[in-house]
């Protein structure tokens, strides 16, 4: 059995190089540049206004109603990938249980669009 | 293999210390950060365990979807997060004495828990080196376990009906574009030409 680190050791090491670049510009940001910090520059600044407002406003529920649908939906393409990989060995069952999973989806799918839940008035 | 200890210890480190983040942490968006990072890591603990499937479905589903989903969540909720905090230490005693029932329950069940020696070794497991780990999945779920299959459609068919449901609501005051009826006009409906007479126009 090939072990999976193996496998996966390109991935390993990009995350070690990702992880040691981003904290070797934070600290040598520290150490190497002057730093000479006043309130102006330790305010966040916001093309030119004064940051005021606090960012918790409440927003649109629609928002969140598109992201539900789009979870939905991601989970549905998640199942479909191990069907696409072994669909030559599950045959015709494998095939029809997948079309009627899928027809499921597509009643819920109609019904959103029928109410028009992805319409922005 | 002393590497694959090493980075499960690496792992799993992190994923403790990002879960004591999300609880720890005073802003909740900081919270939702550390649970994506926690997210991260498990998909790497999972990888270490020749779990490659899982691993990957929880980056796409998890860091791409439902930590999308509680970050609207954390921003949607029009609360001040450091008042609920302020009554933490008042609460301490209540919130020590239930986690000390649940540790003391968890204790007893596992302490009493035996696995049966034989029941391990008879549960079928695909052969590794011939089958990736996709592979095997979708060898079984989609005949064997057809029945869970469609049921996980018919869930998800409830959810969406469901957020549909408690989340839609049109606005009757705003026009909306009704492309149907735009095409339908016709320039005989819609333009008349008037005669003006000269001098009397205006």
């Amino acid at each position: 059995m090939k072990s999976l680190l193996v496998a996966y050791y390109p991935i390993l090491i990009f995350l070690i190089i990702a992880g040691g670049l981003s904290v070797m510009m934070v600290v040598a940001s520290l150490i190497l540049a002057r730093q000479r910090p006043d309130s102006e520059k330790l305010s966040p600044y916001e093309c030119g206004f004064d940051p005021f407002e606090n960012a918790r406003i409440r927003f649109d529920v629609r928002y969140y109603l598109v992201a539900i649908l789009f979870i939905i939906f991601d989970l549905e393409v998640a199942f479909l990938f191990p069907w696409a990989v072994s669909l030559r060995d599950i045959g015709v069952f494998g095939f029809v249980s997948m079309a009627i999973f899928l027809a499921v989806l597509t009643i819920g799918f109609a019904y959103e669009w029928m109410k028009g839940a992805l319409e922005w008035d | 293999m002393i590497l694959e200890a090493i980075v499960f210890y690496i792992f799993s480190a992190v994923v403790v210390g990002a879960g004591v983040g999300v609880i720890a942490a005073r802003n909740p968006v900081h919270s939702v950060l550390f649970l994506i990072l926690a997210f991260f890591t498990a998909a790497g603990l999972f990888i270490l365990m020749g779990a490659e499937f899982l691993a990957f479905i929880l980056v796409i589903v998890y860091v791409g979807a439902v930590a999308v989903l509680f970050l609207f969540v954390v921003m949607m909720l029009d609360i001040d997060f450091e008042r609920l905090r302020s009554g933490f230490v008042r609460y301490l005693p209540v919130g020590a004495g239930v986690g000390l029932l649940l540790l003391v329950e968890l204790v007893l069940i596992f302490g009493t828990w035996e696995v049966a020696p034989k029941r391990l070794s008879s549960v079928p497991v695909y052969a590794r080196a011939r089958l990736t780990n996709t592979r095997a999945l979708g060898d079984i779920l989609y005949t064997r376990y057809v029945f869970a299959f469609e049921m996980a459609g018919l869930i998800l068919l409830v959810a969406m009906i469901g957020a549909i449901i408690l989340t839609l609501r049109h606005r009757t005051e705003v026009r909306r574009q009704r492309i149907a009826a735009q095409l339908a006009r016709t320039p005989k409906e819609s333009v008349e030409v008037v005669k003006v007479p000269i001098g009397e126009g205006a």
